[in-house]
């Protein structure tokens, strides 16, 4: 018994310290945002891959990376409605 | 049992990125004045403006193995440089402090944070220094903030502190900056936005309420502790921070950037204190006046005083000076002007020393001498009384003002950059020795075709006609002392012409030179002599002299020396004080000064059974009164070494090594040159070969031993020789059909051989003149005299002015022309330009009021775009195709503009079977209104051009609907291959329109964006899938196009090229390069039934085709692949596999022929990894595994380090091998690797 509660305070550990280590109730709306904003701060992380976006797009790439963060917000929609 | 990959590629960087991250100026150095240091790709860079060679120099560049995402610089109190910290993808905060004596950069905080790569909650994407050096934050794009305290722990040592943490969770961050609070508690300002709420808000509503927060943290230094000090909400599209100065008198405050507005803030403001200023707009005919503007990048510039000025840039490249009206620290004002146009930056640097270098988005980087501050200008000047604080308060009217030329700033120097390369394509159209690099780069209005070319830049100083063609050329002192040469003796056909050097060069006569002669070699002898050599003697003429500014010499005694009857010298060796002349009988004569500088012959003498080509002896070394050896180059293939120091016994011209050569030598030279051994110099004996082979060998100086030989065919016609001086060091110039440098690698100190940008030329010498120091050469009857710009870059570089932003190209050789297709997104088409100012100049003529409007230019003329880029029109398209001829005319000779907001998104040379022969047609493939996410048009097409048979011009023929835009298109079999969508057809050319042949439908999962083929076979590239095997059957009716093999892993593929009938070589978005291959049995299968029904009836397996490809070999390159190709990239050289990427980067994977050789690369890269860690603190093989393990490739720029490591290091590691390898051959084995596929 002490084992499990261990192992649970040590996954919560986990969870409030990295992003996106889900749980069995992670919705698939959580789950789907968690690997956008993933994505777009990889695409703004990485110096190419944003420069690359920025010709594609004909912007400067500060703007690209404007865009990028904001999108981070809600990269999938609006949550669904918890009944 | 150990086994081995069957292929394995040694990974070379040719020419490293030129994308710049970021820019900062410091004083890195310690020397009070400021240098520049660049961030690009994964290389560090120093830079040096000095106003003597008025440009840059680089003074040290490294490539630290990591992915540099930011990078800042510090200084504590008392420190007397500028100490650097860099936040890359290893997950450790690194600083370094530069060492200008062992010119490296010494590591001296290394902490680690957090997991390697760039992810979304591991620091790094930020990084924030308080202005005093006492702090840094380093912050990630969600959540994370950790700050590191820096304090002085005795005379020099700097230590850091443990990190404290100050994360908010569901925070995105924009911006970061360190407040400059002069010696208060460190403060930093973060942009940040609380999407929290809006994360369980199913109405959508919260997202809508959303604020971004301007935060500032302050670090206790007493409680060692981070506190959320103040936070205030700020503008909801602010993106971006600038610091204001602070300290007594000084406001201090941050300005924070947003959509049409910069406001300044300040900790504890009220709303009414909050100074604001809107971005001023453009006008003019085709600027839309609504369109607001952001600010991407600025600067802040404090004079002494106290006084400050910021230079911040808008997306259209316009750059605008604000200032501060702070009277006692309080702002009252802010002020904005218009300053002037500089290409769009990533950073912009001020240095004290008055320039600005913008570090440019795309194309070069451009350096500038600030000419004014920009008080002069009659530009407007708008302040923020004008606008009200409320940034949603539109109730303004908004500020405009007209771009003009440059006025405040001068532009110095362009450093050439390829980024960014949007294709490429080695050939050799021009028929040179080697094949060019043609890449179209750039984007906008600075887009640009070049061709980029192996061979040193050189600097031409004076071109002048002879009287008739020149054989040789010699300049000489007159006496020893001379700091500068006085004479050149010219060898004109059975004739030898003496100029003299003055304030210009004339004719000199009464030098006692014999004029109705060839002449063989020119020497200054002894103290204050002169020696001519020619067939029929040797004269010695003593001490020339000339009065002031005359021509006509005077000099002593000419002595005549004559060889024996029916004898001539065909060559001979000579320095200061020692003469060997080779008679047509094979007999070879020495000769040295006596006391009073006049010729004494040797009683000894060499006689050869074969005739010899040549003589050769080094200079007189330093302390001696002779120099050692003589080379003698004789016909029968060999080079013979004589002593000419008396040995043991006291004999001299005695034969000491001998070397067989694969053919008869041609010419000989011996030097010191700088290079890595212990001493820093060794003495070289320099070989030409009548087949071109230029052999260089290392001459003992003591012994006279030959060894440590490289070799290298340099060209078809013999080689010859001349001794120089190249940026101060001992080089040598080999001429054959082109002339070669030899020289030493002012920074790696490895020896090099480059070809010179130059025309070719028969014989030249060095010239020390009193204005400049160069080469002086000959070329039929031109005398020229060129000098070397940087022996750093070994590649020259031609640029011709594109319109707009190049997509792909395609190349017809055989009348040297290129075609370019171009296009831009949210641009006004060419037609609506002219349109709208035709209009306005229109207006005008109606109007006509006050005479002159403007100052000189017609108003509403188009702004030339190079610099001021094209008017803005969301939803449209700009787009063209240019022919361009980089070889005959270097221009662009035509341009047709596409119309209907067309844009072309492919481009191929195609020749149809069914049109006759010698015809050649161009094949554009073009989308309307093209959206990309979600990916959107109205219609597709492909448009043929005929080409005219010289290449230069297209004439329309048709156009034929698509479903899709087709991406890729393919000349296949004297048809065309089309891809569109998914789908893969295969077209015919008709009268009126394309005619399809056969079709395979889904050939890809996603979209088909390249084709590659060899004989029937098909590799198709998905845009996320990446390869395709197809194979096509035209034995059927209709034809067959049949899917078989794809991969298993998903690639983003921009790029692929086959290497062979079943290997691709192909590179991704992702900055990875990849080779797969079919399996052997699969590509048999593929090809034996005519008709491909035994393919059809494969079932597919897993969704996909029937058979999977397998990886061959994988490498993480840290820039995007836009083009690869296997090529030849020297002239007899072996093929390589040669791709270009898209941040400027030119690199090569060469296959390795020898088992040992790779066996001994393998051991050198793990011993490396360890012994001579990546600056980043990345781990080596997981950086080169970044996506995917590195397979198969061995990183040859971490095996060049080796050439540059101490030399201990060195030795250590070369014991460590396995297989007997000394460090000398290790660096024969590495230098041969570059040498002989690359350059």
């Amino acid at each position: 018994m002490a084992d499990k509660l261990r192992a649970q305070q040590q996954l919560e550990a986990l969870q409030s310290r990295y992003i996106g280590i889900g749980s069995s109730d992670t919705s698939k709306h959580e789950w789907t945002s968690n690997i956008a904003r993933d994505s777009l701060s990889s695409y703004l992380g990485h110096p190419p891959l944003l420069q690359y976006m920025s010709i594609g797009l004909g912007q400067s790439r500060e703007m690209t990376r404007v865009q990028m963060l904001e999108r981070m917000i809600q990269p999938s929609g609006k949550p669904p409605k918890n009944d | 049992m150990t086994s081995f990959s069957t292929l394995s590629l040694y990974s070379l960087t040719v020419k490293p990125p030129s994308a710049t991250q970021d820019a900062i100026s410091g004083d890195f150095i310690g020397s009070g004045k400021q240098q520049i240091l660049t961030a690009n790709g994964s290389r560090l860079t120093l830079l040096e403006v000095s106003r003597r060679q008025s440009g840059f120099q680089e003074l040290y560049s490294q490539d630290v193995f990591g992915i540099i995402r930011r990078i800042g610089k510090f200084r504590l109190a008392g420190g007397t440089k500028d100490h650097i910290v860099v936040t890359t993808d290893s997950g450790r905060l690194v600083t370094y402090e530069y060492m200008p004596d062992e010119r490296q950069f010494k590591t001296v905080h290394f902490e680690t944070f957090g997991k390697s790569g760039v992810r979304r909650v591991v620091p790094g994407e930020y990084l924030a220094v308080d202005p005093k050096g006492r702090a840094i934050m380093i912050a990630s794009t969600e959540k994370n903030k950790l700050v590191y305290i820096l304090t002085r722990s005795g005379q020099t040592d700097i230590t850091i502190s443990s990190p404290l943490e100050a994360h908010k969770p569901q925070t995105l961050i924009f911006d970061l900056i360190g407040l400059d609070v002069g010696y208060d508690n460190p403060m930093f300002a973060a942009l940040e936005l609380d999407f929290s709420s809006a994360e369980s808000d199913s109405t959508g509503e919260a997202v809508e309420e959303l604020q971004k927060e301007l935060v500032y943290y302050e670090l206790d230094l007493g409680l060692n502790h981070i506190v959320r000090k103040w936070s205030e909400p700020v503008d909801r599209t602010a993106h971006k921070l600038l610091r204001v100065p602070g300290g007594p008198n000084a406001p201090s405050g941050v300005l924070v950037c947003g959509d049409d507005n910069i406001t300044y803030h300040h900790i504890n403001n009220t709303k009414s204190q909050l100074r604001r200023l809107a971005i001023p707009r453009r006008e003019g005919s085709t600027e839309d006046p609504n369109r607001k503007r952001h600010i991407v990048t600025g600067t802040l510039y404090s004079l002494k005083g106290g006084d400050f000025f910021y230079l911040l840039q808008t997306e259209d490249g316009d750059v605008f000076k604000l200032t501060v009206d702070a009277p006692k620290g309080v702002v009252l004002k802010t002020k904005i002007k218009y300053f002037d146009t500089l290409p769009l930056a990533t950073s912009i640097c001020i240095l004290r020393a008055g320039y600005v270098y913008a570090a440019c988005e795309t194309g070069d980087r451009v350096l500038y001498e600030l000419e004014s501050l920009g008080d002069e200008s009659d530009d407007p000047v708008f302040d923020s009384s004008q606008f009200p604080t409320n940034p949603l308060d539109r109730d303004f009217a908004p500020p405009f003002f007209r771009p003009r030329e440059l006025t405040n700033l001068k532009q110095i120097e362009a450093v050439a950059s390829l980024n960014p390369v949007m294709g490429m394509e080695v050939a050799n159209p021009a028929l040179e020795d080697a094949p060019q690099i043609y890449t179209i780069n750039g984007a906008g209005g600075r887009s640009t075709f070049r061709s980029t070319r192996n061979a040193l830049e050189v600097l031409d100083l004076i071109e002048s006609p002879l009287p008739q063609n020149a054989s040789g050329v010699w300049t000489t002192r007159l006496t020893a002392e001379d700091e500068t040469d006085t004479l050149i003796v010219l060898c004109l056909h059975s004739r030898t012409l003496v100029l003299k050097i003055g304030d210009d060069v004339e004719e000199a006569s009464n030098t006692g030179f014999m004029l109705d002669t060839n002449t063989l070699g020119v020497q200054q002898f002894g103290e204050d002599c002169v020696i001519q050599i020619h067939p029929k003697g040797i004269r010695h003429i003593q001490s020339i002299q000339f009065a002031e500014g005359e021509a006509v010499a005077t000099h002593q005694e000419i002595t005549d020396w004559t060889p024996p009857a029916h004898r001539t010298i065909v060559a001979c060796a000579t320095n200061n004080r020692q003469v060997a002349i080779a008679l047509s009988s094979g007999q070879i004569l020495y000769f040295e000064c006596d006391s009073d500088g006049s010729l004494a012959m040797a009683e000894e003498e060499v006689a050869l059974d074969s005739s010899i080509n040549c003589l050769a002896m080094p200079d007189v070394p330093e302390g001696s009164v002779r120099a050692f050896f003589m080379a003698v180059g004789c016909n029968d293939h060999t080079v013979r070494i004589y002593n000419l120091s008396p040995d043991m016994e006291g004999n001299i011209l005695r034969s000491i090594s001998v070397q067989g050569l694969s053919s008869p030598p041609s010419d000989l030279t011996i030097n010191s040159m700088t290079d890595k051994s212990p001493r820093g110099y060794s003495q070289y004996l320099h070989i030409g070969l009548m087949s071109g082979v230029y052999i260089r060998s290392v001459l003992e100086e003591m012994t006279g031993e030959i060894g440590d030989t490289r070799r290298r065919f340099l060209g078809p016609e013999p080689v010859t020789f001349t001794r120089i001086a190249a940026g101060g060091e001992p080089a040598v110039i080999a001429m054959t059909s082109r002339p070669w440098l030899a020289y030493t690698h002012p920074r790696t100190s490895v020896l090099q051989l480059t070809p010179l940008n130059y025309i070719p030329f028969k014989s030249a010498w060095n010239f020390d003149g009193s204005a400049f120091k160069g080469v002086i050469c000959v070329s039929s009857s031109e005398l020229r005299i060129f000098t070397f710009n940087n022996l750093l870059d070994n590649t020259t570089c031609e640029s011709i002015s594109l319109r707009y932003t190049p997509r792909k190209f395609v190349g017809y050789h055989d009348q040297g022309t290129f075609f370019v297709i171009q296009s831009e997104k949210d641009t006004m088409g060419a037609s609506s330009r002219q349109h709208l100012i035709d209009q306005a100049d229109g207006a005008m003529d109606l109007e006509h009021t006050n005479g002159d409007t403007s100052n000189g230019q017609p108003e509403g003329n188009e702004l030339p775009p190079t610099e001021f880029g094209y008017p803005k029109a969301t939803g449209q398209w700009a787009s063209c195709i240019q022919v361009v001829d980089p070889i005959t005319e270097k221009a662009v000779v035509y341009t047709v503009e596409l119309k209907d907001n067309k844009s072309a998104v492919s481009v191929a040379l195609a020749y149809f079977e069914s049109r006759g022969e010698n015809e050649y047609y161009l094949a554009v493939g073009t989308a309307k209104d093209l959206q990309f996410t979600p990916y959107k048009f109205t219609s597709a097409s492909i448009q043929i051009y005929k080409i005219s048979p010289n290449g230069r011009e297209l004439e329309f023929m048709h156009e034929t609907d698509m479903d899709d835009p087709p991406l890729a298109l393919l000349p296949f079999k004297g048809k065309l291959l089309i891809g569109t969508g998914t789908d893969l057809a295969l077209y015919d050319c008709g009268m009126k329109s394309m005619l399809r042949k056969a079709l395979a439908p889904k050939c890809v999962p996603n979209r088909i964006v390249g084709l590659k083929t060899q004989g029937s076979r098909i590799i198709v590239s998905d845009q996320t899938e990446s390869v395709t095997y197809a194979v096509h059957k035209d034995q059927v009716h209709p034809n067959r196009i049949i899917p078989f093999a794809d991969d298993t892993v998903p690639r983003h593929t921009t790029c692929t090229e086959m290497v062979d009938y079943e290997t691709t070589v192909g590179g991704d978005k992702f900055g990875n390069i990849w080779m797969v291959r079919c399996p052997t049995k699969v590509s048999e299968a593929s090809d034996e039934s005519p008709e491909g029904l035994n393919l059809i009836q494969d079932k597919g397996f897993l969704g996909g085709t029937p058979n999977r490809v397998d990886l061959v070999a994988h490498f993480f390159a840290n820039d995007i692949p836009t083009a690869i190709q296997r090529t030849v990239l020297l002239s007899g050289g072996e093929r390589v596999v040669f791709w270009a990427g898209l941040q400027g980067t030119l690199g090569a994977l060469i296959p390795f022929t020898s088992r040992r050789q790779h066996k001994m690369f393998q051991q050198l890269e793990l011993h490396l990894r360890n012994e001579d860690k990546p600056l980043s603190g990345r781990d080596h093989l997981s950086y080169r595994s970044y996506f995917t393990p590195v397979k198969g490739v061995i990183d040859g720029d971490l095996v060049e380090r080796f050439l540059v490591l101490g030399r201990d290091k060195r030795e250590s590691i070369a014991g460590q091998i396995q297989g007997a390898w000394s460090s000398e051959m290790i660096d024969e084995a590495i230098w041969n690797m570059r040498a002989l596929y690359a350059f």
